[in-house]
């Protein structure tokens, strides 16, 4: 069958992937602002769930730090952007999550599974009441203001942090380091008597997929304008990377991408046409990929292939 | 307060430390026991006292009908139960979305309330608001009638034996799978209860779910996961920090849970009584 | 050479003792056996060697280095590897990968890629699992899968094997296969110290034999020694 042959062919991947590229890179040219704040805002969930997927995805220690991540680089973003250039301020945004990760990893060494979890969800929720608490009595206003920076902008710099995440992603998967992080989720104690550093493993990776997390939350501030603990630290965005990874697959790369792709759009269809009614579909897909697709899009995606070339 | 941190934590430890679930949805049982409170007491004008033995047993059918469908087949069609254990998360998850949603579509996002009991009451000296004594009350009755049921009844022992060691209980003629889906149906219970009793304290809105999980998880985590006894003793306790820390500033309470909770994971995961 | 050496041993779990001022040394090029009813601290044992837990008490020396308190990765790298009493493969993995990993980062930090890869392709030739190197872990056989856990610890090129009760669940001709199999190893020059329930396999290929009980060590000799040592007969009494 042609389609497959099509499909099949090694060039038609990067091909692709090019094309998109090369198609969301001139974008704002002749679209209109409004698809490129779309853009923006669907590219961030990539991001999001990509890093995330980055740890999460080959050691099943599911992070529900993600919120925290991307809130600091909200915050640095508020709290540094009139003083320094926008790079910088994203550059460190990313930095500053990324320490949060290493400090963390750290001291959630000994912590397996269901106390990860909960551990990371804690830390997101501690430091979203904390600075609620602390502006409250200390700073007398709750949330900042952002300076302002114009969409193109605003896209462009994200469009630049998810090709950086994506290389990342492919970079990781690929090497050796990949197949450890794997080995860790299959079975952490035999990893280690490989000689596997776990330890080390585990907490750089999960640095690593909160830098950008980090990043992109800086420089989305700016789009927002205004942000309070509440906004920055949001726990939607702890659990929706999780909920995209599923729905997309986390088998191969472009799972996550995929996943977050399809739900960002959804997210913004549905909360213009039912804001009442997303949450319930969501939690329903939700449910119906864990029951009935555990592999997620890739994975229905994988069965498709094989059915396709057998035929 | 903590009585009806008590009261939740039960209600999660058996949902846990029995069927191994982590019911992220947790507090949307609360949430929809304080809202159907809510509705039957302002439109139907049905004490909320009575409530509770309405909504009690309509959360434990609705929390014993889930799990029976859901996590049941989860359970069967999980390889391994790491694996388990992570589906069932995500699946509350979207349990939770689900509920809210509906409670958002039946109830709309206000703040909601009603008074009911509300003149204050004196005893030896110190002012209590009335309703709050009853659902201290409450709390503690069903606290107490719960640990009875847990020691005595023949069912509370099936399910004692079945948070053990699932395996031998089966042999012993246990039916786990419906001694699984009782355990969660109750917790569902216990957090109606908790609901029907919060709502006639404090306001409510379709989001509060959330904190409540939280802080169940964190009594639970205080009291050991699996303990259920445990769960019981840290509600108690957490609740009385909750009411110090109040004292001083009122904004720090949650604050202070998490820190402890940190701690907790931190320094001894095992909690109090834990396994 | 005097290889591994353990001095007063212990290990306590709360109120439980399962393992109590154990010596033992094991000697280069030897094949040592490590018997004891269910129960008795053996996989313990091996975990303190190991470094998946931390002793209690006592020393652990390893080339005359205490390894007593290192983790388990970098005992790996110094040179003892395992294999467990549960299979722990990476189920979802390849054969070959599972080797190829253990072959990546269980020498050196700076082990070659494609060196790996050589070395993996020649022991899985050597367990007998090349036919297989594709398949995911989870599907083999459980004598492939006993086999792959060697192949995995070989990889990392160790000087010591822990074997925990390799023959568990292989019907005879697996057992004797089995056998031959640590015979090679010893032949390829790694010392072998292996936990065994089979007696047949343990009394025919071992140099010498250590018998735990309840944590104590309460006899050590050749074979013929041990199997007509009367306090062993004893704990064993009833079986083979």
């Amino acid at each position: 069958m042609d389609r497959v042959k099509v499909i099949s062919n090694r060039f038609f991947l990067p091909g692709l992937l090019l094309f998109i590229l090369i198609l969301l890179t001139t974008m704002p040219l002749f679209v209109q602002p409004y698809v490129v704040i779309l853009l923006t805002t669907i590219i961030m969930y990539i991001i999001l769930t990509l890093s995330w997927s980055i740890f999460s995805g080959p050691t099943r220690y599911i992070s529900l730090a993600s919120a925290a991540f991307f809130g600091v680089g909200v915050y640095v973003s508020a709290m540094l952007g009139q003083v320094l250039p926008l790079p910088v301020v994203i550059a460190v945004g990313g930095l500053v999550s990324l320490m949060l990760a290493l400090f963390i990893g750290l001291l959630t060494l000994r912590l397996r599974g269901m106390y990860f979890i909960i551990f990371t969800f804690g830390v997101s929720e501690l430091i979203r009441h904390f600075l609620l608490w602390w502006e409250t009595n200390f700073t007398g206003t709750v949330g900042r203001w952002v300076v302002a920076v114009d969409h193109t902008t605003v896209y462009y710099v994200m469009l630049i942090i998810f090709m950086m995440a994506l290389l990342a992603a492919y970079l990781v998967r690929r090497s050796k380091f990949g197949l450890a992080l794997q080995s860790i989720g299959e079975y952490e104690e035999a990893a280690v008597h490989i000689g596997i550093n776990v330890t080390i493993l585990k907490t750089l990776t999960f640095a690593l997929s909160a830098f950008f997390m980090g990043a992109a939350g800086a420089i989305m501030a700016t789009r927002w304008t205004y942000i309070d603990p509440q906004i920055a630290f949001n726990p939607l965005f702890s659990f929706m990377p999780v909920l995209m990874a599923i729905f997309g697959g986390i088998g191969q790369l472009y799972g996550p991408v995929l996943g977050a792709t399809i739900f960002a759009l959804l997210e913004e269809v549905l909360t213009t046409e039912f804001p009442y009614y997303y949450m319930l579909l969501f939690g329903i897909i939700l449910i119906a990929v864990i029951l009935f697709l555990p592999g997620g899009l890739v994975g229905l995606i994988q069965r498709w292939r094989r059915g396709g070339l057998e035929g | 307060m903590g009585g009806i941190y008590a009261l939740i934590a039960v209600g999660l430890s058996l949902q846990y430390g029995v069927g191994r679930v982590l019911n992220i949805s947790h507090g949307e049982f609360i949430m929809i026991g304080a809202f159907a409170t809510f509705s039957l007491y302002t439109v139907f004008g049905i004490s909320p006292l009575v409530s509770l033995v309405i909504c009690g047993p309509v959360l434990f059918i609705i929390g014993f009908l889930i799990h029976r469908t859901l996590f049941q087949y989860l359970r069967g069609t999980s390889e391994s139960e790491g694996a388990f254990a992570d589906s069932s998360l995500l699946a509350s998850f979207g349990l939770l979305f689900i509920i809210q949603n509906i409670a958002l579509i039946i109830w709309k996002a206000d703040i909601r309330g009603y008074s009911y009991l509300d003149s204050s009451v004196s005893i030896f000296g110190a002012l209590f608001s009335a309703n709050r004594l009853v659902a201290l009350l409450f709390a503690v009755g069903i606290s107490l009638a719960f640990y009875l049921f847990l020691t005595r009844a023949r069912l509370g022992k099936a399910i004692r034996a079945a948070a053990e060691d699932p395996g031998t209980a089966q042999v012993m003629g246990v039916n786990i799978h419906r001694v699984l889906a009782i355990c969660f149906g109750l917790g569902a219970l216990m957090a109606g209860f908790a609901g029907v009793l919060i709502s006639m304290m404090y306001e409510m809105q379709p989001t509060m779910g959330l904190e409540y999980t939280i802080i169940a998880i964190i009594v639970v985590v205080l009291g050991g996961l699996g303990s259920i006894t445990g769960s019981l003793i840290g509600g108690f306790i957490l609740g009385l920090i909750g009411s110090i820390v109040t004292y001083f500033d009122a904004g720090l309470s949650l604050i202070a849970y998490y820190v402890i909770f940190i701690l907790l994971l931190l320094v001894r995961p095992t909690g109090i009584f834990g396994k | 050479m005097r290889l591994l050496e353990g001095e007063k041993v212990t290990k306590n779990f709360g109120g439980l003792t399962a393992v109590h001022n154990v010596d033992f040394d094991i000697n280069q090029g030897e094949i040592v056996g490590l018997i004891g009813p269910n129960g008795a601290g053996k996989t313990t044992l091996f975990n303190l060697i190991s470094g998946a837990l931390p002793a209690t008490g006592g020393e652990i020396r390893y080339k005359d280095e205490r390894i007593t308190s290192l983790k388990p990765n970098k005992i790996c790298k110094k040179g003892i590897a395992r294999t467990f009493q549960l299979i722990k493969l990476f189920a979802n993995m390849k054969v070959f990968e599972n080797v190829f990993l253990a072959s990546l980062f269980g020498v050196s930090t700076e082990t070659n890629k494609s060196n790996a890869k050589k070395e993996s392709e020649e022991l899985l030739e050597f367990v007998g699992l090349s036919a297989v190197k594709t398949t995911a872990a989870k599907d083999l056989t459980l004598a492939n899968q006993k086999r792959l856990e060697v192949a995995r610890a070989l990889a990392t090129r160790p000087e010591l094997l822990l074997l925990d009760e390799l023959m568990a669940g292989l019907n005879p001709t697996e057992v004797a296969q089995a056998m031959e199999l640590v015979t090679r190893i010893r032949d390829k020059g790694i010392t072998v110290f292996m936990i065994e329930h089979v007696m047949k396999a343990i009394m025919s290929v071992c140099n010498r034999i250590m018998v735990l009980d309840h944590g104590v060590k309460i006899a050590e000799g050749t074979p013929g020694e041990i199997t007509t040592n009367k306090k062993v007969i004893e704990v064993y009494l009833g079986e083979d």
